[in-house]
């Protein structure tokens, strides 16, 4: 287990260094550097002269990996650059904006758990009846709604028709975090219901079901009991895939809702071309991201035994 | 990244419904169910695609079925509420909208395809290439795949259609480069199932170049599980399309595309909500027919494989790839 962990540690390393080249190099094939950039939002005109002595100030003069090996340091350090815009500190903005993002997403995943795992089951359970066509039929609808547009729906009936939430949040409340939340979860749950119904389904039609039924055991004894427990670890991996697309959509729906968060700061940067807001927001997303991946990883020898790990077998 | 590598095949789970139906009993009961069960799948098949059928002839012909000019701007008819002259009323610059629906669809729904063409053409011959020559080259761009699979797809491709600048041929670009990985994958462990069959053997043994086994050989044998997905993906990519687009990284205004149209509409949602809900009706009505017709062309291609391909997903997941 411990040898495990630690190799996956290891495989951590080069595809963290893969994240940072791509995102570094990316933001170099956009073209015009930090100078340029910097002046082209401030409005200033440049001379040669000095934006030569800015370029060797920045260290932009030197050879491309020396600059990646410089951003990576800082990066390591957390010294991220500033904004071109604002002129920021990118990293304390970053870091300032996160807790936001973190309590959406959490909020989405709760509410993702609460109205998927029991729709599923329920669904599973009441095959091919009409409580199952109608739970999969909202799922299907759900999957063919963009995020945005849900948004914008419940934004149009919950905030404007029926006044129950406030259009646009005022800060960080539980009340204007609502809307936002629910219109994540509802794009996860629509996605995560039918696998979470296929799931159970599967484990419903094994050996050790019609055997319990044999031996007269409750049908409901031997699903909460039998059937739910192996069912998790297929559940638990849906739900942390599920923070990857996550993470991208909360941007579109941070920036729809006005939720303060990384998502729309993200998003504003990219309108205004702000690279390094850019940068730091998808090498840190990545990194959660792949954080994340890895925790339910090894949580999987945990919930299910049955798994074996890649050291036992190696 | 075991747990990234099963999110494919665990698409493949919701079909599970139709192994293990209660009462096939009898062999001619059973042969009689699948016959029906047959011909109700061709059936849906043949109707949805007829759907989409005319729904690319709408596209295509938008310019002619157009009833205003969807660039004419026209401020005393600015705002109208759906009427009989402007079914799908007008937006603030008094345009129809539905008008600038059906010539969105054109950016939508063309963009959309060419983006799952292209990552599926290239994603199915970078797999098939990798499982079959296997070694050096498999690890490396199976480590590259690795690295794309890490990222959080959506935050990736808005990134990078930031960089790029925008534009709908950009956020293409953009999404192709972060999701070709799927495909690549999918191909790849088919083309290992398949590879050690005897009739690769004996074409290899009669001399043929590596090239003519793939694309002669392995090619129509795993092309059903790519074609499949690359349905299915068609809605999805063009959600994703619209939600760059929405941002305003993808299509521009005034160029009509639904994403983009549907942003402009934003700050009228209050008074004149149909400005956002007519294209965010054609997205949602269009991208239903592209997944009715996925999940037709799924039962279509292999209506028993639901058993095996979930055993695969396990497989997967426990890093037995």
């Amino acid at each position: 287990m411990g040898k495990y962990v630690i190799k996956r540690l290891l495989l951590l390393i080069p595809i963290l260094l893969g994240i940072t080249f791509l995102s570094f190099a990316m933001m170099r094939l956009a073209g015009s550097d930090a100078v340029l950039q910097q002046a082209e939002s401030s409005g200033v005109a440049l001379s040669q002269e000095v934006v030569d002595a800015r370029r060797e100030e920045l260290g932009l003069d030197q050879p491309f990996l020396i600059q990646y090996g410089n951003w990576l340091k800082g990066f390591l350090t957390g010294d991220l650059g500033t904004s071109y815009v604002s002129g920021n500190d990118v990293f304390a903005t970053f870091v300032s904006k996160l807790p936001a993002t973190l309590l959406l997403t959490a909020l989405s995943v709760a509410l993702t758990v609460v109205i998927s795992i029991p729709l599923g089951i329920l669904a599973a359970v009441r095959q091919n009846r009409v409580t199952d066509y109608l739970i999969r039929g909202c799922s299907f609808i759900g999957n063919s709604l963009p995020n945005f547009f849900v948004a914008l729906l419940l934004m149009y009936l919950l905030s404007i028709r029926f006044h129950i939430f406030p259009v646009i949040s005022d800060g960080i409340s539980l009340e204007s975090a609502a809307l936002p939340a629910l219109t994540l979860a509802i794009a996860m749950s629509a996605k995560y219901l039918r696998q979470i119904r296929a799931t159970v389904l599967e484990e419903l039609s094994r050996d050790y079901v019609t055997g319990a039924r044999a031996r007269g055991v409750k049908f409901s004894v031997t699903l909460w009991r039998s059937v739910l427990k192996s069912c998790l670890s297929t559940i638990l991996t849906l739900l942390a895939l599920s923070v990857g697309s996550l993470l991208g959509g909360t941007a579109i729906v941070e920036s729809i809702f006005m939720w303060d968060g990384v998502g729309k700061m993200a998003v504003d940067a990219m309108n205004m071309r702000d690279y390094p807001v850019i940068q730091a927001y998808v090498v840190w997303m990545a990194v959660i991201y792949v954080t994340i991946n890895l925790i339910t990883d090894i949580s999987y020898r945990f919930l299910d035994p049955r798994i074996r790990l890649g050291s036992d077998r190696t | 990244m075991n747990g990234v590598n099963c999110m494919n095949d665990m698409n493949s789970m919701n079909n599970m419904k139709r192994m293990n139906g209660p009462g096939e009993k009898t062999a001619g009961v059973t042969v009689r169910r699948q016959k029906i069960r047959r011909d109700r799948t061709k059936m849906r098949l043949a109707v949805f695609l007829v759907l989409v059928l005319l729904l690319l002839a709408a596209t295509v012909f938008a310019e002619q079925l157009c009833p205003y000019d969807p660039y004419a701007q026209e401020f005393s008819a600015a705002l109208q509420p759906p009427s009989r002259t402007h079914p799908f009323g007008t937006d603030r610059y008094g345009r129809d909208m539905l008008s600038r629906v059906l010539i969105g669809g054109q950016t939508s729904i063309s963009s959309a395809l060419i983006l799952v063409a292209v990552i599926g053409v290239t994603g199915t011959a970078i797999g098939m290439i990798c499982g079959y020559l296997g070694g050096g080259v498999d690890m490396v761009v199976m480590r590259i795949s690795d690295i794309c699979l890490a990222f959080p797809s959506l935050v990736f491709a808005m990134a990078i259609a930031a960089v790029l600048n925008g534009g709908i041929r950009n956020a293409v670009i953009a999404l192709a480069a972060v999701s070709w990985p799927k495909y690549a994958r999918i191909a790849r462990s088919q083309t290992l199932t398949v590879k050690s069959s005897d009739y690769i053997a004996a074409s290899r043994l009669s001399g043929s170049h590596p090239l003519r086994v793939i694309f002669f050989h392995i090619l129509p044998n795993i092309a059903g599980p790519v074609l499949v997905t690359a349905v299915l993906d068609i809605g999805t990519m063009m959600m994703e399309l619209a939600g760059l687009s929405f941002l305003g990284l993808g299509a521009q205004p005034p160029a009509a595309e639904w994403g983009s149209m549907m942003s402009g509409g934003r700050s009228m949602l209050q008074t004149c909500p149909w400005v956002v809900l007519s294209p965010g009706l054609a997205i949602f009505v269009t991208v239903v027919l592209f997944n009715l017709l996925g999940d037709a062309v799924r039962d279509y291609m292999d209506p028993k494989a639901a058993g095996r391909r979930f055993a695969a997903a396990r497989g997967v997941r426990e890093g037995r790839n």
